[in-house]
């Protein structure tokens, strides 16, 4: 009979509409920004620095390589090297980046730099929520938004710094014995 | 006789209209709800008939194949994730496979494993919104779209808690994947395989046996077999009007050949056909997917011999293709032995089947323009790239 077929559908959405009161599967809606979603942990976004300690210039990782900013496919990050040396977390002294600059309306969260960094200095944030009300350069991020502490890190991907600590760990004694 | 397609488009339009009838010219798009992005096309009607129709595309065009020229062959990986953006898995595998045959590079199991369970929830995925985009684009505003995106989402929720990402996933390596999926994440992904049954259960009683979607679609937009294989169609498109070819089966890539599965075929080759096409494979596969789920073993995910930084393959070239969930998606590279590929070239299952949209459309009317341009499921980022 013609209009059966209608009918049938107009059932299944009547059970989805009633089921949604009911079913947790049926109501995926969240009302942002009042209620959010958890990330998973893996999650990413823009890319930060994360140093050791409490100073910001005394224990930033970063040696100012410029793999990043070789590899970078969108090209968004600008590296000036310093002309003088600190020491790095095993006390060998390195250069440091004057200027490090990430454009982040360029950026594509490719992770890209974090899989080609040598030194463990550049990693991905979680931060999502970053509109702007200027038009210019409100988005180009500098090394002193750039730079996060290594405990921030480890509150966003727990298991992935708990990872990179060990690892730098066993670079460091390995470091020290022959010395 | 085989059909040639320039034929069929370059018919004298038949004038039915007993009135002084002069053609109307329109042009549809490029913003336009239905046209699936900014996608233009300027047809002729006479009355309400399509008696030609000019697709205009490029409105998206963002040099990818010469920006994969002047970056590093991992520096492209992301942007394959653009080219159609809800697909970027099997993006990345087409493009991973093809530098893995340009090279020489050796694939872990479980990254083969792996790649197959993410190409095929994937395809789940694709055809899910396809399905959804298909009904609103017949005038089903809303509803079925909402249901198609909600189990969207639930793959997507995967896809996130593996890559990072929900569509510019970025995953795939030379040489294996980024990162290994955990237990839990497997345990996630069976779930949502389990309950994907009920939903396509609940969408086919939803529509297949709607009235109005059966007078929308059935006998709209032939393509016989002969045009469709000259035209060089590819994919579900291609199976609808009946041919028998399956990447998966003809090429074997991956591990596909480890797995049980069934092609489905159309009969008619009509909008109808398309869209039942892309519900049975969605079955073939969850299919896959159990049988995946079942065969996983742990082991390393990557090739340790690959190198991350300064990746140069030796001199040759390369062609490596996929069944995408739209078709033959395929890489061509060809390298002069340096850090950037010489000529880096996109097949683009997308672009090849619209060729063949004016030859569906002539003879339709307007609103089928928009069924069946909705039944080729194009995604503009592909289609210009």
């Amino acid at each position: 009979m013609i209009g059966t077929g209608v009918l049938k559908g107009m059932a299944v959405t009547m059970r989805n509409f009633v089921g949604s009161y009911f079913e947790e599967d049926r109501l995926t809606t969240v009302q942002y920004p009042e209620e959010r979603a958890p990330l998973p942990e893996n999650y990413r976004n823009f890319p930060f620095l994360p140093f050791d300690g409490e100073d910001p210039h005394a224990g930033l990782r970063c040696v100012a390589c410029k793999i990043c900013e070789k590899e970078c496919p969108p090209q968004c990050i600008y590296i000036v090297k310093s002309e003088d040396k600190k020491p790095d977390y095993i006390g060998k002294p390195q250069f440091y980046p004057k200027v490090f600059n990430i454009d982040i309306s360029v950026c594509m969260s490719c992770q890209i730099c974090v899989e080609v960094c040598p030194f463990e200095a550049i990693k991905m944030d979680k931060v999502f929520e970053l509109s702007r009300q200027e038009r210019f350069d409100a988005l180009l991020m500098r090394k002193s938004d750039l730079a996060k502490s290594n405990d921030y890190y480890h509150t966003i991907h727990p298991t992935e710094a708990a990872e990179v600590d060990a690892n730098l760990a066993a670079a460091a004694a390995a470091k020290k014995k022959p010395a | 006789m085989s059909v040639g397609f320039h034929e069929l488009a370059e018919a004298p339009p038949p004038m039915t209209s007993r009135l002084d009838g002069e053609l109307l010219e329109i042009s549809m798009g490029p913003q336009h709800p239905s046209t699936h992005g900014v996608f233009r096309m300027n047809v002729a009607l006479d009355g309400e008939t399509v008696v030609k129709l000019k697709p205009v595309f490029g409105y998206l065009h963002r040099n990818h194949e010469k920006i994969g020229e002047t970056t590093s062959y991992l520096g492209s990986m992301p942007y394959t994730d653009r080219l159609d953006y809800f697909c970027s898995m099997t993006n990345n595998w087409a493009y991973a496979l093809s530098v893995e045959k340009l090279a020489g590079i050796e694939v872990p199991e479980r990254a083969e494993y792996l790649r197959v369970v993410l190409a095929e929830l994937t395809r789940l995925q694709n055809h899910t919104s396809l399905l959804g985009f298909l009904l609103s684009d017949m005038g089903a505003w809303g509803t079925p779209l909402m249901y198609a995106f909600r189990e969207r989402e639930k793959i997507l929720d995967l896809f996130e808690s593996l890559s990072g990402s929900r569509m510019m996933c970025d995953y795939m390596r030379f040489g294996g994947c980024r990162v290994d999926a955990g237990p839990d994440w497997m345990e996630r992904a069976r779930k949502v395989v389990d309950a994907y049954p009920r939903f396509l259960d609940e969408f086919e009683k939803l529509v297949v046996s709607n009235e109005i979607l059966i007078a929308r679609t059935q006998e709209i937009g032939k393509l016989s077999a002969e045009l469709a294989i000259n035209a060089g169609i590819t994919g579900p498109m291609l199976r609808a009007s009946g041919v028998n070819y399956d990447l998966r089966k003809v090429d074997g890539y991956g591990f596909y050949p480890r797995f049980k599965f069934r092609v489905p075929l159309g009969d008619h080759g009509d909008c109808y056909d398309r869209l039942m096409m892309r519900a049975l494979e969605m079955r073939e596969s969850l299919d896959i997917l159990k049988q995946a789920f079942e065969q996983i073993q742990p082991g390393p995910v990557m090739n340790p011999k690959v190198k991350i930084r300064a990746f140069k393959p030796p001199i040759g070239e390369a062609y490596g293709r996929i069944e995408g969930p739209k078709g033959e998606l395929g890489f061509y590279l060809i390298s002069d032995g340096g850090a950037r590929p010489y000529r880096y070239r996109v097949r683009p299952p997308s672009f090849i089947n619209l060729t063949v949209l004016e030859d569906m459309c002539l003879g339709h009317t307007v609103a089928d323009v928009m069924v069946i341009l909705g039944s080729i499921d194009i995604v503009m980022g592909e289609v210009d790239r």
